[in-house]
């Protein structure tokens, strides 16, 4: 294998993660307060569809993110009126916003299917993207992956650098001391749920906009489910994350140069499996070396309601 | 001054919760006129189209009941493992391998084998690759406590992609006429349907199931223990309940269910397996199941319910030219509601003087 | 630092179906040690809970330094100085100790300037000896350790009164020490602190002031020299209960159900919860472990019905080897656990599912249950044990809990048990309904060799042949209940004191 196809596998993986990444950096957000949001499929779709629609109606792509971001925002505002102040069963209204958002962006984004728009072009970034090797690669892409490699060390130093993040995670590990510290713990996961919705929300619009580019019913092919998952290998850590969401990009780029080469190591149906299996096979791996660790990675209120006191 | 105060109530009477549901499939219709509104037509005119398409002739009837199968059967899987508060999201994959079950039976085995022999043999066939698909997620949640949620989640995709692989390569019809398929099954291997119209015995199926499983929850053994491990964990430990064991057979029975699911729509409705075995199904089935409070009784209701919504969206999709996923959007919309309904029945708005 | 006088005036708490605080009054001066004295349910900490701002009152009036305040929250409660240490430490475990100091704080507001708060911990730290590594996880800390950082908690947001609820409950002997030089410390520059607890050579030894409280009210108010002896103040603490009028025949005595030799187990956390435990509980006796609450008896009981193990020791159940008996011994012991509605019932299924719970082996034939027949059962229990439900399809949450207790009563004997563990059977039931329980399980001697479980003395009084005190997870003695000198040593036993 040479330089080049290396070159090549590295850019398709990256391409081909980012979505994913800012997925799970928003889920990341919503689960460290304590908000299980099943619902990033749905945000995910639904963000893509209203990007694209903004930007094909205004031909910005500005407001193509913004609009993106306002609507998953608003489905996450509902999943959080139900899980925070109606103490609702998390699971369940997630994947109903799930399946609301599939079947919403599927509906109307009828008419927008096959229609073609502005889109992201690759920003290279002067000097550094001349670099060999790895100057193209990482410093030669559209601007939302630059916010992702922004995005990383940003979450970051928000949650365990600044007093935002510390109250998040206090909230999620034990609500009622964070409310014994004057900490509101609705307030708290309403902004962090909305957060992590409006994130997902941008991985949509990145799929409609930059990668792949245009609208197609169901574009994101599960990778809304892929970032929950992810976020159990992260173990809630935003540089786990980036890494989990590389490696699934390399799967990814695998797959694709070995169907484009032809080369029949496995079947191309396997190959299209195998995100999935790789998924499953994370998910094994972390709950085992965790599970054997005697304590949870997980925020311990994850998915659980709170209430006050008199 | 006085304040009102929100009290819980220990039980919702009867009357709230069925105005409840009134009140969330009206809320739900009125959403719904808004998304047409965003779509650019006419609420009214959709709808009116909708309950035409559903009740506009006895076929467009018998239409919605060949719909609800598949969902009574994905709405019990979804419920049995509900039960004991497992989610089994992998109805959609479940039932594909049913269908792919079934079919290995139909294109393989039915010519060596009395005629009278295939269809029982393809029923179990189904069952079992359903289930055992729903037993691998079961055996990690079990044995490793891996999350079911995702992990039947995942299976879905890759049983699609196998599905998609086998009609596209090894088990393709070499005969077809272009529309991707595997042969079509031999007569044997048909599920008979009802009177001329497309109703199969797939029905016989769903409404057994819903019956035995209804019986089989108030008054087996298997069903108590199902109750209490469901609704109380730590009463159930006290009580020494097998709850691992448990949890492998409510998997796999869910499993079979879909499965049996796959095999009504593969050998009842295309007679081959072929693209649109996998349109929703089991996602669907979550919703039903939810709507009808995990009650067999009320799935089968609930599953008439949206099927017709279902059919009205196809009907929807002829006539106005509106994609017939409004249905979806229908349904999730309705869930939410139900759930908003159920939270509110369970309060009562009383005044409380404030104290001095 | 201003030196705070506190005064708490008619302080009234309700909660559903409990008075917890009846009009108290309560003066906490500065510069001192105050204890805060009495057993299980007496109100110490619900008073404390308001005193910090957790709960608000539904009457009285708190006033700081001759100022009247009403509070909202702990953090309102923190700005007037008063501050607590909650027996369920309220910390993050995942967070390091630092964390848990800046968590609340109202600066600095957006960057968290690590290095200077370690700086603040460590010199907070030093100063008042209370030694803690600024970087450490809560969870890798023992709990003595966890409890020197709630306290730094305090004193970072310059708390002037510190409330302990049961602080030495979770300390070794060298910690309480450490403990007390500390609070000491505090005292001297002019704070007070609040000291719940039931341990009464703690008091002697620290307080300058020691208030005893029972059911709600304040029955006592003194220093430590006014106090004539411990058993004085056990007395106090206890009360001198009415034994209500139980009709109790004498019954011959049988052979041993429950035979326990050495036997030691742990807790959750894998600590030593009880050890060097022996005794035996005879066909047709009523045996009594009494103790407060925390002292290791609901790990020992747990050990006994299966819930765990022992750790070591011997345990003999009908003359076999615990949990070598198989299905025969499991079905003749019936257990009539604490947590009537978490563990002992389903309250979201029906009567008859409940009286099944421990029973349903038995009407299962074939896999199939005898609903019919268990249903007919439920309506005869109902009835024989008078317990008062719309019928056996109403749910087990819409009972009160003396009727939950019935059902559950009546369950665990419909099994024909020949040991009967009940723990705290009549735990917030009515006169009435506490009187039908008592009557019942002493008509079971006769069938049965029972061993009980209760922090409640007038129970105890009641329903025992031989009382045992469990204190620290050792017995501290055991003796019949028919010894009027043994039956006045049992105050001061519960509270760890031994005969002087």
């Amino acid at each position: 294998m040479n330089l080049q196809t290396l070159a090549f596998i590295l850019t398709v993986a990256i391409q081909s993660s980012a979505s994913v990444l800012f997925a799970t950096i928003g889920e990341i957000f919503a689960e460290r307060g304590g908000v299980l949001n099943l619902g990033v499929e749905g945000m995910m779709l639904m963000g893509a569809l209203s990007g694209f629609a903004t930007a094909y109606l205004t031909q910005s792509l500005a407001l193509g993110l913004l609009a993106a971001m306002a609507v998953s925002g608003l489905l996450a505002l509902i999943h959080g009126v139900f899980a925070i102040t109606l103490g609702a069963n998390q699971v369940v209204c997630g994947l109903s916003l799930a399946i609301l958002g599939i079947g919403l962006s599927s509906f109307l984004g009828r008419p927008l299917v096959g229609k073609v728009t502005v889109r992201f072009s690759a920003w290279p970034i002067p000097i550094l993207s001349d670099l060999p090797v790895l100057g193209p690669v990482l410093f030669a892409q559209v601007p939302p992956i630059y916010l992702g490699y922004v995005l990383v060390p940003a979450a970051w130093w928000v949650l365990f650098h600044t007093r935002a993040g510390l109250n998040l995670r206090a909230v999620g590990e034990n609500p009622a001391a964070a409310n014994t510290a004057g900490i509101g713990v609705a307030a708290t996961r309403y902004t962090w749920t909305l957060c992590g919705g409006m994130l997902a929300g941008l991985g949509g619009a990145y799929l409609s906009l930059a990668y792949t580019p245009g609208w197609r019913e169901n574009m994101s092919s599960g990778q809304g489910w892929i970032a929950i998952a992810m976020v159990i290998f992260a173990l809630w850590n935003p540089w786990r994350a980036a890494l989990g969401t590389l490696l699934f990009g390399l799967v990814n780029a695998l797959q694709f140069t070995l169907e484009a080469r032809q080369i029949s190591l496995l079947p191309s149906y396997l190959l299209r499996m195998l995100p999935y299996l790789f998924t499953i096979l994370i998910l094994v791996l972390t709950t085992r070396s965790t599970g054997s660790r005697k304590r949870s990675a997980a925020p311990a209120s994850l998915g659980i309601p709170f209430e006050g006191e008199g | 001054m006085m304040r009102l105060r929100l009290e819980r109530r220990p039980v919702p009477p009867r009357a709230n919760r069925w105005g409840g549901y009134g009140v969330a499939v009206v809320a739900a219709f009125c959403m719904g006129g808004v998304v047409f509104l965003l779509a650019g037509a006419n609420p009214f005119a959709a709808y009116a189209a909708m309950a035409n398409g559903v009740f506009g002739s006895l076929d467009d009837l018998a239409e919605v009941v060949v719909k609800a199968i598949p969902l009574v059967l994905c709405g019990l899987a979804v419920a049995v493992a509900a039960k004991i508060r497992l989610w089994n999201v992998g109805g959609e994959g479940q039932l594909v391998l049913g269908g792919i079950g079934a079919s290995a039976v139909a294109l393989f085995l039915a010519p060596r084998l009395p005629a009278s022999g295939v269809l029982p043999l393809m029923l179990v066939a189904a069952f079992l690759t359903g289930g055992l698909w729903a037993l691998l997620a079961g055996l990690l949640k079990a044995k490793l406590a891996v999350n079911e949620i995702l992990t039947t989640l995942m299976l879905n995709y890759v049983a699609i992609l196998w599905l998609e692989h086998l009609y596209f390569g090894p088990w393709r019809d070499p005969m077809g006429m272009g529309f991707p398929g595997t042969a079509m099954f031999p007569d044997a291997a048909r599920l008979p349907r009802l009177l001329g119209t497309r109703i199969h015995f797939g029905i016989v199926l769903g409404l057994t199931a819903a019956v035995l499983l209804l019986a089989a929850l108030s008054r087996t053994r298997w069903g108590y223990e199902m109750r209490v491990i469901g609704e109380s964990p730590k009463a159930a430990q006290y009580a020494g309940m097998p709850i691992n064991r448990t949890i492998l057979w409510a998997m796999f029975l869910s499993g079979g269910l879909a499965g049996l699911a796959g095999m009504g729509e593969a050998s009842g409705i295309h007679y081959r397996l072929q693209q649109g075995l996998a349109v929703g199904y089991g996602y669907t089935g979550i919703i039903v199941a939810a709507l009808a409070r995990l009650h067999p009784g009320g799935i089968v209701l609930a599953a008439l319910f949206i099927a017709g919504i279902l059919v009205g969206g196809e009907q929807l999709q002829t006539v106005m030219h509106l994609p017939a996923s409004v249905g979806l959007v229908l349904e999730a919309t309705l869930l939410f509601f139900v759930l908003g309904s159920d939270y509110f029945s369970q309060y009562r708005i009383c005044r409380r003087t404030p104290t001095p | 630092m201003a030196a705070t006088a506190l005064r708490l005036t008619g302080i009234t708490k309700r909660f559903p179906g409990v008075l917890a605080c009846d009009s108290i009054d309560l003066t906490i001066d500065p510069g001192t040690v105050h204890a805060l004295l009495g057993e299980n349910g007496a109100g110490k900490t619900t008073l404390m809970n308001v005193l910090s701002g957790r709960y608000r009152p539904d009457a009285g009036e708190i006033s700081v330094a001759g100022r009247l305040v009403q509070f909202r929250s702990p953090k309102d409660a923190l700005r007037s100085g008063i501050g607590m240490v909650h027996q369920h430490l309220m910390l993050v475990g995942t967070h390091t100790v630092a964390e848990n100091v800046a968590l609340g704080l109202d600066a600095p507001r957006v960057l968290l300037r690590r290095r200077r708060l370690d700086d603040e911990v460590r010199s907070l730290a030093e100063r008042y000896g209370l030694p803690v590594d600024p970087h450490a996880r809560i969870d890798e800390l023992s709990l003595g350790q966890q409890q020197r950082v709630e306290i730094l908690k305090l004193l970072h947001r310059n708390a002037d009164v510190l409330i302990l609820d049961e602080p030495t409950a979770v300390l070794t002997p060298a910690e309480v020490d450490g403990l007390f030089a500390t609070l000491r410390r505090l005292v001297r520059e002019g704070r007070s602190v609040v000291f719940i607890t039931h341990k009464l050579e703690e008091v002697m030894e620290i307080a300058d002031r020691i208030t005893v409280l029972r059911r709600g009210r304040v029955v006592a108010d003194l220093t430590p020299a006014q106090v004539d002896s411990r058993r004085e103040l056990a007395r106090l603490m206890v009360g001198r209960e009415v034994v209500l009028g139980v009709e109790r025949e004498p019954v011959p005595l049988g052979d041993p159900v429950l035979e326990l030799r050495n036997c030691a187990g742990e807790d959750a956390r894998g600590h030593c919860a009880f050890r060097r435990i022996s005794f035996a509980v005879r066909h047709g006796e009523v045996l009594s472990i009494v103790g407060v609450a925390g002292n290791g008896q609901t790990e020992l009981v747990s050990a006994i019905t299966g819930g765990s193990r022992f750790s070591s020791g011997q345990a003999l159940l009908f003359g076999k080897p615990l949990g070598r008996g198989g299905r025969a011994a499991a079905e003749a012991v019936g257990y009539i656990p604490e947590d009537r509605t978490g563990t002992g019932s389903a309250p979201g299924l029906d009567l008859t599912d409940n009286l099944l719970l421990t029973t349903y082996r038995r009407f299962c034939r074939w896999g199939w249950l005898q609903r019919k027949a268990a249903g007919r059962l439920t309506e005869d229990a109902l009835a024989r044990f008078r317990v008062a439900a719309p019928g056996p399809q109403a749910l087990a949450r819409q009972l009160s809990g003396g009727n939950l207790q019935k059902l559950i009563l009546a369950r665990e004997l419909s099994k024909d048990p020949r040991l009967i563990v009940a723990e705290h059977p009549t735990h917030g039931l009515d006169i009435g309904a506490t009187v039908e329980v008592w009557d019942e399980l002493l008509r079971q001697r006769s069938r049965a060799g029972i061993l009980l479980m209760s922090g409640d003395l007038a129970e105890v009084f009641a329903l025992s042949d031989r009382i045992a005190v469990i204190f620290r997870g050792e017995i501290m003695g055991t003796f019949s209940a028919a010894d009027p000198d043994a039956v006045a040593e049992i105050g001061p036993m519960m509270a760890g004191v031994l005969q002087e």
